[in-house]
């Protein structure tokens, strides 16, 4: 039977990986990823999970410990956040070229400096062409669910990538709410064992893992990376099918909220979609036509879907909780390039908001639709909402 | 060098699935200078053998003793450690390299041999 927890989503993270018993998890702590570590090493102290628990000196340690793990043929977690998964970037990018499937929750921080420990999403971006499958959720729900989903997607034999649950520090990571979570046996059946592909372990079959690859293969390497996550798409709906049968909640490659008839399309990551979909509402209720696309997954980007989605639409407003200094914000690139192509264009506008943590309302939201209301967007200027001038 | 391959043709990850076949890999391609053997100056002391980091000495044995029959230049990068660590190479008094016609290895230009 489901059971319905009050719980934060720290702690369901950690209840998903529970279920799942990883063989190896290896991590350090941070703010706000730390009770996700905390709460897993309760259960291996209390031996309801088999795992070889690794605690490492530092996020570039624990990244490596990991890359180890899943190239010994052992499913590995871990968990970090901000300047945590900074220090692990050279290792974030050999666990994906070495096409292991790990598996990382990120409570997404701002990076420092100054330093600031709450919430934006500069953390993931610098690591969105990483070669990581990037998934966001929305509240502790999604972030359950999407670590349920995740070895599955990173197992897969088209895939064999690493997985990254983003779910915003503090915000959800912190804040407690009512999870459903699966029993114990119906996750263990649904992760299933482990496909091994060149497990070092197997010692009959040797293999080497990281030799160099100089300028004569390292580009294929590459193109085989690229056509990988060309995959993603086809093999998450196909795990997301499985998992609405047996959880009843369908996900997608993004999330549509009163999106059908909606000429006004707002576009956020993470819980600030939760806000969204409240003025949305409100919105609604005036008569406005405004919906919300929600991408659950980031990376690999899917042309196609928001392409299809937004093609004439009267206005497409992009949020963005993290700044590309000298560039346009990494969500508002990632869509305004994917619709150039679109038979029918939307206006478009972006709006930077809630960097470290800067809270956003309803109001903001509202602001940023009335401007889309009144034809007020400036497809090459970027806004603050929430920000002193 | 076998032949190379595409990309739907390679395991994934740049791994290696075939123990030894560093074997194949003609790093000989890389070589700038290409070591010389003299074999009349060689006194057969296996230095040579014993630093050659690509194990591209060649050596056979005669009589239950190595013998120094010059290099693998398949594999040899032409390093010129084997140059380096001959004792024939140097004078023993002024510790001077001696003349080339006395050394029992020298290294010379790879575009020495470009007709070959
Ligand atoms: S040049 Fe270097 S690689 Fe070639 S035989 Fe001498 S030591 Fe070995
Ligand atoms: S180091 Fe010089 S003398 Fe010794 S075996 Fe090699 S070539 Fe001959």
């Amino acid at each position: 039977m489901p059971l319905k927890q009050a719980i934060t989503g720290a702690e369901a993270v950690a209840y998903a990986m529970k279920q799942i018993n990883p063989d190896v998890v290896a991590a350090y702590p941070i703010t706000p990823q730390t009770p996700v570590v905390e709460y897993f090493a309760k259960y291996v102290a209390d031996g309801v999970v088999d795992t070889e628990m690794i605690p490492v000196e530092s996020e570039h340690s624990a990244m490596s410990a990991v890359v180890g793990a899943a190239a010994s043929g052992a499913r590995a977690f871990t968990a970090t956040a901000s300047v945590g998964l900074a220090l692990m970037h050279e290792v974030v990018f050999i666990a994906a070229s070495l096409r292991l499937p790990i598996v990382m929750a990120v409570a997404n921080r701002a990076l420092s400096g100054p330093i600031n420990i709450h919430c934006d999403h500069s953390d993931a971006m610098a690591e969105r062409d990483s070669g990581w499958i990037q998934l966001w959720a929305e509240n502790a729900q999604e972030a359950y669910d999407f670590t349920v989903m995740a070895y599955r997607i990173a197992e897969h034999k088209d895939v064999r990538l690493p997985v990254m649950v983003n779910f915003d520090g503090f915000i959800i990571s912190h804040g407690v709410e009512v999870v459903e979570t699966l029993d114990d046996e119906l996750i263990k059946n649904f992760v299933g064992k482990q496909e091994k592909i060149y497990p070092l372990l197997d010692t009959s079959n040797p293999v080497t893992y990281g030799s160099i690859d100089m300028y004569d293969y390292y580009f294929e390497h590459k193109r085989q990376q690229v056509e990988a996550m060309k995959h993603v798409p086809r093999v998450f709906k196909e795990i997301a099918e499985e998992f609405a049968k047996i959880s009843g909640r369908k996900y997608d490659l993004v999330d549509e909220y009163m999106l059908d008839d909606a000429e006004y399309v707002m576009i956020a990551l993470g819980s600030t979609a939760g806000t969204i979909k409240h003025t949305i509402n409100e919105l609604r209720k005036e008569g406005k036509k405004v919906g919300l696309l929600k991408p659950w997954m980031f990376r690999p980007f899917s042309k196609a879907e928001y392409q299809r989605l937004l093609t004439g639409r009267k206005a497409v407003v992009v949020l963005d909780r993290s700044a590309s200094f000298g560039a346009e914000a990494p969500l508002y690139q990632s869509v305004k390039s994917t619709i150039y192509e679109v038979a029918s264009k939307p206006q478009m506008g972006s709006y930077v908001y809630g960097l470290g943590g800067r809270d956003i309302a309803p109001h903001h939201i509202r602001q940023a639709f009335e401007d889309a209301f009144s034809g007020n967007l400036i497809v090459d200027e970027e806004r603050y909402l929430g920000l002193r001038e | 060098m076998a032949e190379l391959k595409g990309w739907k043709d390679i395991p994934i990850g740049g791994l290696v699935v075939e123990p030894g076949s560093a074997k194949k890999y003609q790093t000989g391609t890389w070589r700038v200078l290409r070591p010389i053997f003299q074999s009349e100056n060689c006194i057969n002391c296996m230095f040579c053998w014993l630093y050659c980091p690509d194990q591209s000495i060649v050596v056979e044995l005669v009589d239950g003793k190595p013998k120094m029959k010059g290099f693998d230049y398949y594999s040899c990068k032409g390093c010129g450690l084997c140059a380096n660590v001959c004792p024939k190479n140097i004078d023993p008094k002024t510790k001077q390299p001696v003349a080339d016609e006395k050394k029992a290895i020298i290294m010379k230009p790879e575009t020495d041999f470009v007709e070959e």
